[in-house]
This record gives C-alpha cells, structure tokens and sequence, in this order.
C-alpha cells in the first residue's frame, strides 16, 4: 500500500466521520426521544415505513460507518496486534462490505412495507 | 543529611535496577545524583550529559517512568517518599545503563527529508522572509528542536509502529515545508505521509505534554496532515 | 526500554484511550444492531418480540453505556477534527473539558429518558 493510498484512508476517515457527526447527532436526538416511554415496533416502524427521508437518511449513515469503522480497526490491528499486510486488507475489505450488506438490510427492513 | 534511595538500570536490554543510596543536598538535580553515582559509588556506569544547563538535551532519561531532562529535574520535584528510578530513553535501543543508540531517531529524521533543501546559490540576494508571516510563524514555532529524543521516547506509536518516523523528525519537517527558501516541497510530503508518517499520528500528545522546549510536535504533525491531503486531493502525491 | 502506565498518565492521553476503546465496542456492536433491526423484515411481532428481550435491566443498562460510548467518541472526535483541521491554539484542555461535558450531558438525557 502506498503513502498516497494510506494518505486516501485518512482522507476518508475523516470525511465519513464527519457525514458520520451529523447522523449521530440526529441519531442521539431520535433515540432520546423514542426511549421516552418506551420502544416499540409499532412506533419505530411507524416513523420509517415508506419513508424515503428516513431511507435517505439512514442509508447514508450505514455507508459512512461501513467506511469508517474498518479504517479505524486498522489502526488497531496494526498497533495493538501487530497484524499488518494484505490479510489484514482484506478482512477489514469483508468488514466493510459485512457492514454494509448487514446494514443496508435493516435500513430496508425498517422502511419496506 | 539524609539519603536519596536510587535505582538506577544496569545492563542493556535485558538488566534490572541496581539500588544506591546517595546523599540528599539542598539544590540537587537528577543529574548530580547520576554524577554523583558515576564518581563515588561505582564508576562502571554509563551515562550520557554535556553542557548540565538545559541547552544540549544529551541528559535526557527516563525519571519515574518519565522522559525528562535530567540536568533540568530537580530532585525534591520527583522524590517521593525519598526514592527516584532513573533509567534510559524508551523506544531506543540500549547501549550500556543510561546511554542509548540514537541511531534510528536520528535515521528517521534523514526519511523524513528533515533537511533544507536550498534554491539559492551564493550569487543571489538573501531571501527575505518577514519573520511574522503565517509560514515562518509555522516554521518558528517548532524550529527550537535540539533533537533530544524526549518525544520519541514519550511516543506510542513509536513504540507500536516501528516505521513510524516520530515527532521530532515530523516536526522538523513542517518546519521545512513552511521554508520560503526549501525546494524540495513535494518530496517532502511524500516522505511524510502514510502509515510511518504523519497519519499514524493519534494525538495521544505525550510528544507536546513532554518537550522540554515547550514544542508542540502535534500541532506541527496536524499541519502535515493538512499539507499531505491537500497534496493527495490535487495529485501532487 | 517500554513505557509504563506513569508515561501515560496525561489527559490527552486518556482522551486517546477513550476515542479508541469506544470506536472498538461501537464497531464490535454494530452488526448485532443491524441484525436486530433487521428483524423488522420477519415482521412487526418479530420486532416486538426482541424488543421485549431489552426490556430487561441489564440491557437496559448496556444501551445506556453504547449512548454513552457513542457520544463519547462523537465528542472526541469532534474534537480530533477541531485539533487537526483548525489553527492551533492552546485551547486543547478547554477542547478536552468540552467533550466530556458532551459526553455527560448525552449520558444524562438519556437517564432520565430511561
């Protein structure tokens, strides 16, 4: 991996934690208020069913944590358990996507009919 | 009188404390209690130290854990309950007791194109840099480095990552990629990014916390993020 | 020669070691939140049914400490980007208090929201 390939990643790193900073804050509001008496599916999927804001919105979540968060266990690997080279690439490559995927489907579990 | 109990590291890698009892003065700094040991107590340890006024950095150990200037440390500021451990630099191979091979800092330094790269011949004027604009404000504030290794040997990451080039060497190159009068900008940056370069830094700040002069080598490390991003986002990388 | 834990002892460090501590659980409590919330996709009674499950104390107790992990590493990673990105100046202890004050008043609203 090159200089300028690893200069990319905290590029990203810092790009997704800040789309990352908005969702949160949002997420943090939402999650507060909806604890508030309770959770519930009905009132969960009552904000979200057929909601494209909150498909949107959450989509956009999802992708910023699927890039995010293998960037940040990189740095952990390497570091604290000196895992280095193409093998740790590729298992955080499959963290990605396994966020991904993973996520992607709740967004749509939650916001399909 | 009374006595300073001190135990100070013999051998090299591998090695253990070796107590002494020294006497206890007024004004005394760590770096007497070594003398002191050295030339009354067992002249088979090695230590480094030149100038003992805080202006060369040769002194610098590891006091309670610490890395400090052992010329500048006052016993009475460490010695609690009447005791002091005094060992090497971290991070740094050990030659004998105290001293280290300061090689690799100094190699690391080199990497990261930690020297002036000049554009000038003798045939020009002098360049004229205005001592407070915005660069050479950038470039002063990190140019009081004597390389010491004090914040290598306070670094994580340099303990983690053994490519990582370290605070003083990074630092030392902002300095140069703020240098009117430097022509080797783009090398530069790409000596310093990546993995054994700046974004390994995680802003722990030990390096700022313990630089005996009063550098902030983090401050300096988040320009060169900066820099190195904005070289990669126009290609420069 | 390593450093030991009195190297470490500054907050910065600490701040550190939070940051990194928090973002692990988060990314190691991610997949089992989208699994959970994809349990909508069996239906709203599946949903329900794994909702009652957090009803219990001891998850309840856990969901309170990942809100507060989260704002924990929102909080220092706020200030991460202020330290980066912005000009130096010799606030970062203000910057330190200030994330922790975030964290704490997340913490708190969600308490009573409990």
């Amino acid at each position: 991996m090159t200089a300028r390939t690893q200069t990319n990643l905290w590029i990203a790193q810092r790009a997704s934690a800040a789309v990352l900073a908005l969702c949160v804050v949002v997420h943090l509001v939402v999650i507060v208020y909806a604890m508030r008496g309770g959770l519930s599916a009905a009132e969960i999927l009552g904000r979200t069913r057929g909601n494209f804001g909150w498909l949107a919105f959450y989509g956009v979540f999802v992708l910023a944590a699927a890039v995010h968060a293998p960037i940040g266990l990189r740095a952990i690997a390497m570091e604290w358990l000196g895992w280095r080279g193409r093998s740790l690439s590729i298992a955080l490559h499959l963290v990605a996507l396994a966020l991904a995927v993973l996520g992607l489907r709740a967004v749509w579990a939650v916001f399909a009919p | 009188m009374t006595t300073l109990q001190v135990d100070v590291w013999r051998g090299a890698q591998s090695g253990r404390y070796q107590r002494f009892e020294v006497p206890r003065e007024a004004n005394q700094t760590v770096l007497d209690v070594v003398t002191y040991i050295q030339r009354r107590l067992d002249a088979t340890l090695a230590y480094r130290f030149a100038c003992r006024v805080g202006m060369c950095g040769s002194c610098a150990m590891t006091v309670n854990g610490v890395a400090r200037w052992t010329c500048r440390t006052h016993v009475s500021k460490v010695a609690h309950g009447g005791r002091v451990e005094i060992g090497p630099l971290a991070n740094l191979p050990v030659i004998k007791d105290l001293a280290t091979d300061m090689r690799e800092f100094f190699d690391k330094w080199a990497r990261a194109k930690g020297s002036l790269a000049p554009t000038a011949t003798r045939r020009d004027d002098f360049a004229r840099v205005p001592p407070d604009s915005p660069a050479r404000a950038a470039a002063t504030a990190g140019i009081e480095c004597i390389g010491c290794g004090v914040c290598y040997a306070s670094c994580d990451v340099v303990a983690w990552n053994p490519d990582y080039l370290g605070p003083a060497a990074l630092n030392r190159a902002w300095t140069l990629a703020n240098d009117v009068r430097d022509g080797a900008r783009v090398e530069r940056l790409r000596a310093v990014a990546g993995d054994a370069g700046c974004h390994a830094c995680h802003t722990h700040m030990s390096c700022t916390e313990r630089c005996p002069k009063a550098i902030a080598p983090t401050a300096s490390i988040a320009g060169l993020k900066r820099a190195t991003a904005l070289a990669a986002l126009k290609g420069e990388l | 020669m390593k450093n030991d834990s009195r190297a470490r002892n500054h907050p910065a460090w600490w701040a550190f070691f939070v940051h990194r501590v928090s973002g692990l659980a988060l990314a190691l409590f991610l997949p089992f939140h989208f699994w959970a919330l994809g349990q909508g996709l069996r239906g709203e009674a599946a949903l329900d049914g794994f909702l009652a499950w957090t009803e219990q104390p001891l998850v309840k107790a856990a969901e309170w400490g990942l809100v507060c992990l989260l704002a924990a590493h929102l909080a220092g990673g706020l200030r991460l980007l202020a330290l980066e990105l912005l000009p130096w100046r010799d606030w970062q202890k203000s910057l330190l208090a200030a994330a922790a004050g975030l964290t704490i008043v997340v913490g708190l609203a969600l308490a009573l929201a409990l």
